[in-house]
C-alpha cells in the first residue's frame, strides 16, 4: 500500500478545524443503492467538502459485486463518503453515505449500531434495491425514515402506495426530498430527528 | 401503475423463530468475529485494542517524537485540533482499519487522547436529540 509522504498530505483547511472544545460526536447513516443520491445529500448539508474513507475487502468479497460500482474503484475497496455538521462547540454530527449491501457494513465497526438513526434514500425507478436494507435495519433495531429522492423522470407514487409497497408501519415517516438542495436535505434529517424524539418520548411513557 | 412490492424477510409481528442462518449472520455473543483482523497488530505484545469508532475524536497530545514513523508523524500533525478517525482515514488516504492500528500505537505511547462518541442507547437521550435538532435548524 502506498503511503503519501507527509509533505504531500493536505489536512483540513484552517476554517475546517473543529474547536478544541469538541468533546463528542454522533452519527447518522444515509443508506441506499448506488447512484441514489447519498453523496449528494451528504454534500448538500455538510460544512466540509465531503471526504471519503475506504476499507479493503478480503478475498471473500472480491468479484461478488461485478454489476455495481464505477470503473475507477477496484473490486477490493469499499468507499464511504461522509460529511460533518457542527452542532455546538462540544458536539459534532457526522453523516455517512453507505452502500445498501450489508456485506459491506461489517467493514466499519458499529457503523449502524452506534448511529442515532438512518435515512433510507430511495429512487422510485429502482425501489427494489432498498427492500433488503430496510429488512436489515429492522432486524438490527436501527430506527429509520424513508426519503424519496425525486428524480425528474422517476415514477411518482402516492405515499400510501409506497407505504404499502415497502410494507412500513404508519409511524415510519416517508417523505419526498431533493438531495441536491440543502434545505430539503436538512428537512429530511429533521424528520429523522423528530421521529427519534417521538420514539424516545413513547419509550419514556412505557416505563 | 403500482410500485413493486417488498416481501418481508419475516412476517409482522416479528416471530420468535430465529431467521435462517446465513454466512454473514452475527454469531452468538462471545464468538463474534472481529472484522478488523485484516491487519494484525504487531506492536508490543499484549497491547489492549482501543475501541475506535469512525467518529471517535482524536487529539494530539504532543509533537511527533523523532522515533515516530512517517505515518504516525503525519497523523499527529493532522490532529492538533480534534479530528475524527474517519477524517484521519480520508486525509491520510489509509483504510479505516490501518488508521485504527496506528492510533492504537499512539494511544499506547500516550501521544494522542481519545474522545469517545455518543452511541445510540436503547432509550435515546432526549436532550441530545434536541441539541442535534437545534443545530440542524440553524443550517
Amino acid at each position: 500500500m502506498d503511503f503519501k509522504s507527509s509533505d504531500t498530505i493536505t489536512g483540513p483547511r484552517t476554517e475546517d478545524h473543529l474547536p478544541q472544545t469538541a468533546q463528542a460526536a454522533v452519527k447518522i447513516v444515509i443508506v441506499g443503492g448506488f447512484g441514489v443520491g447519498k453523496t449528494t445529500m451528504v454534500g448538500s448539508v455538510s460544512e466540509i467538502k465531503p471526504l471519503t474513507t475506504e476499507e479493503t475487502m478480503t478475498q471473500a468479497g472480491v468479484g461478488v459485486d461485478d454489476n455495481y460500482g464505477s470503473d475507477t474503484k477496484t473490486a477490493t475497496t469499499v468507499a464511504m463518503d461522509f460529511g460533518r455538521i457542527s452542532i455546538t462547540d462540544q458536539l459534532v454530527l457526522y453523516l455517512f453515505g453507505t452502500p445498501g449491501q450489508e456485506r459491506f457494513w461489517f467493514l466499519w465497526n458499529g457503523l449502524f449500531e452506534g448511529a442515532l438513526g438512518a435515512v433510507v434514500l430511495i429512487d422510485t425507478r429502482r425501489l427494489e434495491v432498498s427492500f433488503d436494507v430496510m429488512g436489515r435495519l429492522e432486524e438490527r433495531g436501527v430506527p429509520f425514515v424513508v426519503a424519496v429522492n425525486s428524480f425528474p423522470d422517476a415514477p411518482r407514487y402516492p405515499v400510501e402506495d409506497l407505504r404499502t409497497a415497502l410494507d412500513l408501519s404508519e409511524d415510519i415517516p416517508i417523505i419526498e426530498c431533493d438531495a441536491r438542495r440543502r434545505a430539503s436535505s436538512r428537512d429530511t434529517l429533521m424528520t429523522l430527528m423528530r421521529f427519534l424524539h417521538s420514539l424516545a418520548m413513547t419509550g419514556a411513557l412505557r416505563r | 401503475m403500482t410500485p413493486p412490492q417488498r416481501q418481508r424477510r419475516f412476517p409482522k409481528p416479528e416471530p420468535v423463530p430465529q431467521p435462517p442462518p446465513r454466512e454473514e449472520q452475527e454469531p452468538p455473543e462471545g464468538q463474534k468475529k472481529n472484522p478488523e483482523r485484516l491487519y494484525v497488530i504487531t506492536g508490543p505484545d499484549g497491547v489492549e485494542r482501543v475501541e475506535l469508532d469512525l467518529v471517535t475524536l482524536i487529539v494530539a497530545r504532543a509533537d511527533p517524537p523523532p522515533s515516530a514513523t512517517p505515518e504516525q508523524a503525519a497523523l499527529l500533525r493532522l490532529c492538533t485540533a480534534p479530528l475524527s478517525v474517519a477524517e484521519l482515514s480520508a486525509y491520510l488516504s489509509l483504510p479505516f482499519s490501518v488508521v485504527t492500528v496506528l492510533l492504537t500505537e499512539l494511544v499506547t505511547a500516550e501521544l494522542v487522547t481519545v474522545r469517545a462518541p455518543i452511541i445510540r442507547q436503547a432509550l435515546a437521550d432526549r436532550s441530545l436529540l434536541e441539541a442535534v435538532m437545534h443545530g440542524l435548524q440553524k443550517l
